[in-house]
């Protein structure tokens, strides 16, 4: 990750509006923004963001590179796509989001401790090492995330949920010890490989 | 066109349609009788449909066979089937059954007699007025030219010309330079005219300038200017002076005043970094650009340039009254052009449009996003300080970003405005002639430095150029005929008219030659130009009553009265556009027109029927303007809104035609009170006639004396101003009207008059 980071640093020095253009989603729409503000207007989780999607693609025409890729903003879109149906210049503002939330993490550069990025990544890992997500061990660890007395807090809290969710059988105890995976899971693992090695190839990311 | 000659007797003649509903709510026997016994009308005839071809022939026959030389016609509004009521050879009057008493007085049996009132006292109207009437024998033209001069040899210029003489009209184009082309022909490229407007295009100036040399109909006078224009439309005697000081002159109907721009004066913005090195403007860098012949563009020392910022606004839009106030439209467009100069030849130049407010008319935002697409960076933001040299620097605030900021940059490129090549700002000459005329001797030297800055040279008393509209720009009736002037016949067409783009200064152009050509047809059959278009009055004045008191000649928003030798005033009626603001202007009531004059009016006002006091009916005088007014009050009629059956109203030219006789005869004989309504005044005027209705407003702002010498309350006279939208309002005025001077009581000239 980090040698990833260095190096698009060396590849395109200031000009940070070409490194997203050639690395994220969609960067190539970024330059097309004519800062008219209907994003920002739009956005329902506007007054919770620090940068508005407006001034996320302004930073990014400025070379701010570290103040954008650091950014929590990306993080808090929740894809409703209000921006993008009401953008004049019919940007994929909810995509371009995404795509810069999904290279800030990969340079390593997006903020630690962003709740949506930690439980997007504990969702992720959770479903791709059996193929389907294991929602007891999901749940357990996402309580436990800031450790064991608060995680113990957490849980005790939702212990009629989870008593109600066991009596009617959708929750199995059991799946502490692992879960139940796919049918063919090397098959499966074999596919999440190859996916991130076209990802990889795609936008330039050797490591 | 002309009218026959006025048959010797006069024979009066009325017709009232009982149309429309007119029959049913109003008796028309006694109106037939009112416009017999009153109006003294030699035939009286009512017909149930007086529009249609039976009716309209009645009338017709009576003109042939009974030698009818005067019609009323009462039935609906004079703004309404003018074409069925079209009598050529006669003199007509309209009296306004329909839109003016039909429609706003309040229906049912309890109004009848107040409605029955009113339209009397209309049919009385329309009576007295047809018989002060003359139908205008115009003014035919012997020798009048319809060749037009041009002034000023850039896009406008040239485009104007080639206009006119494709439609077959003369053409004399006079150029201050010795080549045609102006500021275009310092383009390296221009903007797209036409889809895809995506790249910049050849200027084209060489093919422009080649079909004016090859089009036998234009005549080009280059290295000249105007020595001196005296005249009117379709009779302007030009000198034109060449470089050499030789003179010709030439004789022509109408002139467009294409003059154009110079660039503000890019060293006013020494903050901005004018006058420093690697520091340029717009036409700095077509230079630069047209230097390089499609090569990387270079820097005046020579050296490359990686990075260019353009600034926006600069010099422009500024409030703190140091620089330019206005925006000049064209600059956005101007730099994003430019940005793909250096884009086109290279794409990894860094090239940052600074903006606050990308403004882009037309077609020009495909324009703008085509420079996106090419990578220009676009950056919402204000330049405060621009430091030129090697390496320039640029200090601004990001607007978006809300921080200041600084981007480095090897060229700097100023979007300075235009400023316009309007000549005389008669405004700062009229003070220095009167001081020289007084023997001031420093006025006189600035007279003739003033002069010799003007560009037509007229040789009018009004002064030597048209009059300025906003920021120095030559003059132009924005808000309702962008192309007409306070000098008939003369035309401001492009950037000397108002900030525009190559694009749209063609078009303007094209608009200046349109109304050119009108304006040499109309001189030549003695015709108004706009907006009375095809009016055939015009003034004349009873000289042996004149008191030489000059307001008519200073108050004619057209320039069109001179004075003669013996400083009596002088009409060039081919300058005149028929407002009557002169016959309201004039103390001894001695200026009319053929159709519309003191007595036309008067006759009107002391033709109403004034009840005793003891009848509890006032009657209130309304004069309102015709081009907007007058079609307001029609409006509010066709909406079926109704006013109080009290007014009587009289449509006027424009309120300055009104002479305050008309308002004193009318408290004089019994009226409870006077208003009138015209169009909006002052910097945002919407007056057809530009002053009028400023005029109207400062004359009545001078008759409380009037007043207080006749016992009267100051509110018995008011001033309104009316737009032509205005039709819910009209109605709200008038009846607020009648309710204020219901409060003040009956006016105390009752039985007097």
């Amino acid at each position: 990750m980090t040698t990833a980071n260095q190096m698009a640093v060396e590849r395109y020095r200031n000009n940070f509006l070409k490194e997203v253009e050639a690395n994220v989603e969609e960067g190539h729409m970024v330059k097309m923004c004519m800062q008219c503000g209907v994003c920002a207007g739009s956005c329902p989780l506007g007054p919770h963001w620090t940068h508005s999607p407006q001034k996320i693609f302004m930073m990014i025409r400025a070379g701010k590179r570290d103040e954008v890729l650091g950014s929590d903003s990306m993080f808090m879109c929740t894809s409703c796509y209000n921006c993008m149906v009401r953008c004049p210049r019919q940007l994929p503002i909810t995509h371009i989001m995404h795509g810069l939330a999904n290279y800030a993490h990969r340079l390593g550069l997006a903020p630690k401790g962003q709740p949506t990025r930690d439980f997007a990544t504990l969702f992720w890992n959770n479903a791709i090492k059996k193929g389907r997500v294991n929602e007891l061990m999901l749940t357990l660890r996402h309580y436990f995330r800031n450790g064991l007395v608060s995680g113990i807090k957490e849980a005790l809290g939702m212990q009629s949920v989870g008593l109600g969710l066991f009596m009617a059988k959708r929750l199995n105890p059991m799946e502490i010890f692992g879960g139940h995976g796919v049918k063919d899971l090397k098959g499966f693992h074999a596919i999440i490989a190859k996916a991130k090695e076209i990802e990889d190839r795609k936008k330039g990311f050797t490591a | 066109m002309n009218a026959p000659a006025t048959p010797v007797t006069p024979k009066y003649a009325a017709y009232i349609c009982s149309g429309c509903g007119i029959g049913d709510a109003m008796k028309i026997g006694q109106l037939e009788n009112i416009a017999k016994k009153e109006g003294k009308m030699a035939i009286v005839k009512s017909h149930p449909f007086l529009c249609n071809a039976e009716g309209v022939q009645t009338i017709k026959d009576d003109i042939a066979n009974e030698q009818v030389t005067h019609v009323c016609v009462a039935a609906c509004s004079r703004r309404a089937k003018t074409e069925a009521f079209q009598f050529d050879g006669v003199a007509m009057s309209r009296a306004n059954l329909r839109e003016g008493v039909l429609w706003v007085v309040a229906a049912g049996k309890e109004h009848d007699e107040v409605r029955q009132e009113m339209a009397a006292d209309y049919v009385r109207m329309g009576c007295a007025e047809v018989k002060k009437m003359k139908q205008p024998a115009g003014n035919l033209k012997e020798a009048s030219s319809k060749r037009v001069l041009v002034v000023g040899g850039g896009m406008s210029g040239m485009t104007a010309a080639l206009e006119i003489a494709e439609t077959g009209y003369e053409v004399v184009l006079v150029e201050k330079t010795g080549a045609l082309g102006g500021m275009a022909a310092n383009l390296w490229k221009r903007q797209p005219f036409k889809s895809p407007y995506a790249a910049a295009q050849e200027v084209g100036v060489g093919e422009t300038a080649a079909r004016i040399a090859a089009n036998p109909l234009i005549k080009v006078h280059l290295n000249s200017t105007i020595a001196e224009t005296s005249g009117a439309p379709g009779r302007f005697a030009v000198k034109v002076a060449q470089e050499s000081g030789a003179i010709s002159e030439e004789s022509v109907g109408a002139i467009v005043q294409a003059t154009g721009f110079t660039t503000y004066d890019i060293a006013k913005l020494p903050e901005l970094g004018g006058g420093q090195p690697n520091v340029v403007d717009q036409a700095g860098l077509e230079g630069l650009a047209k230097q390089a012949n499609g090569g990387a563009i270079k820097r005046a020392d020579g050296k490359d340039v990686k990075s260019v910022v353009f600034v926006q606004c600069a010099g422009q839009r500024d409030t703190t009254g140091q620089h330019l106030s206005y925006c000049s439209g064209h600059c956005c467009g101007t730099s994003i052009k430019q940005a793909m100069y250096f884009k086109d030849q290279n794409p990894d130049i860094d090239t940052v449009v600074m903006y606050q407010d990308l403004r882009v008319p037309g077609m020009g935002e495909d324009f703008y996003r085509s420079a996106q697409e090419r990578g220009v960076i676009f950056t919402k933001g204000k330049a405060s300080k621009v430091s030129g040299g090697d390496s320039c620097n640029v200090t601004f605030k990001d607007l978006i970003l809300d921080e200041e900021n600084t981007i480095a940059a090897d060229l700097v490129v100023l979007a300075t405005g235009q400023v316009p090549n309007a000549g005389v700002d008669l405004e700062a000459w009229n003070p220095v002639v009167t001081a020289a005329e007084g023997g001031d001797e420093a006025a006189k030297a600035q007279r003739i430095v003033m002069h010799g800055s003007s560009v037509l040279k007229l040789n009018y008393r009004q002064g030597p150029d048209m009059p300025q509209f906003k920021h120095g720009f030559a003059d132009s009736h924005f808000i309702c005929f962008p192309y007409e002037t306070r000098r008939t016949g003369i035309y401001a067409a492009g950037p000397v008219r108002r900030p525009m783009d190559m694009l749209q200064a063609t078009d303007d152009a094209t608009g200046a030659a349109l109304k050119a050509i009108q304006a040499v047809e109309n001189a030549a059959v003695g015709r108004a130009a706009h907006p009375r278009s095809g009016d055939l009055s015009f003034p004349t004045a009873r000289l042996e009553g004149c008191t030489q008191c000059k307001r008519c000649t200073v108050e004619c928003p057209f320039g069109a009265i001179d004075e003669d030798e013996k400083r009596f005033p002088k009409f060039n009626e081919e300058r005149c556009r028929r407002c009557g603001t002169c016959m309201g202007a004039c103390p001894v009531r001695v200026i009319s027109f053929e159709n519309y004059s003191v007595d036309t009016v008067g006759s009107q006002v002391k033709a109403v029927e004034i009840p005793e006091e003891d009848e509890e009916k006032p009657r209130i005088l309304v004069l309102a303007c015709e081009n907007d007014a007058y079609p307001a009050l029609d409006m509010a009629g066709l909406a079926r809104m109704s006013y109080s059956a009290w007014v009587r109203v009289i449509p006027v030219r424009c309120l300055g035609s009104v002479n305050t006789i008309w308002i004193t005869d009318a408290l004089n004989s019994g009226y409870d009170g006077v208003m009138m309504m015209g169009c909006k005044k002052g910097d945002e005027y919407q007056c057809h006639f530009v002053k009028g209705s400023e005029l109207a407003h400062y004359r009545m702002s001078k008759i409380g004396d009037t007043l207080k010498q006749m016992g009267l309350e100051p509110e018995r006279v008011v001033t309104q101003e009316v737009a032509i939208t205005d039709n819910a309002r009209v109605v709200k005025l008038i009846n607020d009207y009648v309710a204020e001077l219901d409060k003040l009581g009956p006016s105390p000239m009752k039985g007097f008059g």
